[in-house]
């Protein structure tokens, strides 16, 4: 199982990983649509955060014992299978933002002007590289083998 | 090893997946005297309201007891347990043995002894079948107006649903302020704001003592201060008590106000766990045992005990209240302790309340760690504040970002938060 690593000492703030993630998620997946004609526009579901030098980018972590999966009171947030990925499904979804409440990475959020539904980083579902991964300029985001890196914490 | 579960809700399907983790195999069955597929309490408002129909109230996708292995009996009450004889009987005659059991029966809906509670058109809301009855009786009696009694959280959500089918409301509370358990003074009286602005009678610190009807109908209702309000509709919100009938006096499990349960959600009887809304289980942050009614907790207390059943020790961390509800439309969270005892100054408040935008942030602190948070309106990213509650991080080194509109991970102290994220999990 491969995970998204982040890591803030490569991270030069250009935020191209959150572009990436929001055409991704349009219907279109075309850069110039997504931004300029698609109403409402995708959302990102990572996030950079940014003071003075530092800044890091930070989407879901996929949790072995997923906060939100347990506060789900729909089912809606599941784990698929195949890639032990947290996922939501939309359209169970109800808005009630009980995994807003809990998720430590404040990783899960609001898709208010669109779905209603909470939006979260889903690894790029289908895809051999997710976005954000492939356009990261220096490797600050990459996409490994659960394990593989050093220090670890499992 | 036969497993047998009371219940199918929140705490029974985290037990079945706790257990599954660890057993692949053995026999696992689920009593319960609701008839369903294991569906989603809390969405019965949203039914009642006409927000999702009843296709989609399923808690688990139609193949999850094959999947797991799961038989069930649905439909089917248990009237005793017996814990000597490792036997649970059923209503109707039969019984069922077990190896491991566990008890999660949920609560009951609490109803005062006042005059005029068994009139039809007098209802409890705590199940999908309240719901129908509730929607039926809207629809065939034309009804209009509605009382709904506890401004609780089932109370808040009984009033959105009503609201929904464009009813006219009254809540009725107890205490002198709504939502007076999970929320604090001032955003209590914000919800207030919030109720009125969209058509809600609030009468706080008040108390219906009589219900009349007349000819078949409901009339009105009456309160303590001797005022009638008309209603064709009566809720009871008053809240749940752990649901313990079910288990005998001198069974050997020891019933306080809930099913008293250790770290490893056993009772006091071999063999028999607990878990969910019947039971009293520890909170972390008052280090108390009383019964936290709440949807995430009663799933994590079912796995732990399955975990546990399955004879892989695990312990359960305690829990502390949480809710994410909205007060129409106005999302808010609440976690931990809000409302903190006047203590001397063991206690530390930081907050910001804006009156124009009603947004609404508060933390309690005591000492170097976060206990309680509260939001209304801007509710994002809370959960990095409820991880700092459940983790009990020292928050020194941070503490003038915490009400900051950037706080966020980069606030953390590095080592806190390269541990966060590369760990597999979120325990440090
Ligand atoms: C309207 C409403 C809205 C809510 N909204 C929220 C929310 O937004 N967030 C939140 O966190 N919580 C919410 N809650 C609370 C949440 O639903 C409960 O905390 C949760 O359902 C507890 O789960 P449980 O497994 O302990 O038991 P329950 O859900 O109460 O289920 C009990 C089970 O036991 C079975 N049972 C009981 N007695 C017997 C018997 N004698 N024999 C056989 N079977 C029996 C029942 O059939 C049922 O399957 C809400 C509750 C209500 C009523």
């Amino acid at each position: 199982m491969k995970r998204i690593y982040v890591n803030e000492e490569y991270c030069i703030g250009c935020r191209l990983c959150e572009i990436h993630c929001a055409v991704q998620h349009s219907q279109s997946k075309k850069i110039i649509k997504a931004f300029k004609e698609e109403a409402p526009r995708a959302m990102a579901r990572i996030l950079v955060e940014e003071e003075g030098p530092l800044s890091f980018a930070m989407q879901c972590r996929h949790c072995e014992e997923a906060p939100c999966i347990e506060a789900c009171i729909v089912g809606a947030m599941y784990r698929d299978e195949d890639t032990g990925a947290v996922l939501c499904d939309e359209d169970r979804c109800v808005g009630c933002w009980m995994c807003v409440m809990v998720c430590p990475f404040g990783a899960i959020q609001r898709n208010v002007a669109g779905s209603k539904a909470a939006s979260k980083c889903d690894l790029c579902y289908g895809e051999e590289i997710p976005a954000c991964v492939a356009h990261c300029p220096n490797e600050a985001l990459t996409f490994v083998e659960v394990g593989s890196m050093a220090g670890e914490g499992r | 090893m036969r497993y047998v579960i009371i219940g199918n809700s929140a705490a029974a399907i985290g037990c079945v997946e706790g257990i599954r983790h660890h057993d692949p195999d053995s026999p696992i069955t689920i009593v319960a005297d609701e008839p369903h597929h294991t569906y989603s309490r809390p969405l019965i408002s949203y039914l009642l309201g006409g927000l999702v129909d009843e296709n989609r109230m399923g808690y688990r996708p139609p193949d999850f007891y094959e999947k797991n292995r799961v038989e069930t009996l649905l439909g089917v009450q248990v009237t005793e347990i017996d814990p000597q004889g490792r036997s649970i009987s059923l209503a109707g005659g039969g019984e069922l043995s077990y190896d491991r059991l566990l008890i999660s029966t949920g609560g009951k809906p609490f109803v005062p002894p006042i005059p005029g509670a068994n009139l039809p058109g007098v209802f409890t809301f705590v199940t999908w079948e309240e719901a129908r009855q509730i929607g039926h009786f809207i629809e065939d009696r034309q009804a209009k107006s509605a009382l709904v009694i506890g401004a609780g959280l089932i109370g808040l959500k009984t009033i959105e649903a009503l609201l929904a089918r464009g009813m006219k409301v009254t809540v009725v509370e107890l205490a002198d302020r709504v939502l007076s358990r999970i929320f604090d003074p001032t955003a209590s009286r914000m919800a207030d704001i919030i109720l009125r602005r969209e058509g809600v009678d609030v009468r706080t610190a008040n108390t219906v003592t009589e219900i009349i009807g007349r000819g078949g109908h409901l009339d009105h209702a009456v309160l303590r201060d001797g005022e009638r309000i008309d209603c064709d509709l009566v809720i009871f919100a008053i809240g749940v008590r752990p649901n313990t009938g079910l288990v005998p006096a001198d069974s050997g499990i020891r019933v306080e106000r809930g099913i008293r349960v250790d770290e490893h959600m056993r009772t006091t009887a071999p063999d028999v766990y607990a878990a969910g809304d019947c039971v009293e289980a520890y909170d972390r942050l008052t280090d108390e045992y009383h019964q936290i009614a709440i949807w995430p907790l009663a799933y994590r207390q079912g796995y732990i005990a399955g975990c546990n059943m399955a004879g892989y020790d695990r312990e359960y961390e305690g829990g502390f209240p949480m809710n994410s509800i909205s007060v129409c439309d106005v999302p808010t969270i609440s976690v931990g302790i809000i409302d903190p005892p006047d203590d001397g100054d063991r206690y530390e408040i930081m907050d910001d309340y804006d009156r124009e935008s009603l947004t609404y942030k508060k933390l309690v602190l005591r000492g170097h760690r976060l206990v309680g948070a509260m939001f209304i309106n801007d509710i994002d990213r809370a959960g990095i504040y409820t991880g700092l509650i459940r983790e009990q991080v020292d928050i020194s080194q941070f503490k003038e970002h915490l009400l900051s509109g950037s706080f966020g991970l980069i606030s953390l102290p590095k080592d806190y938060r390269k541990h966060l994220v590369m760990g597999s999990g979120i325990e440090v």
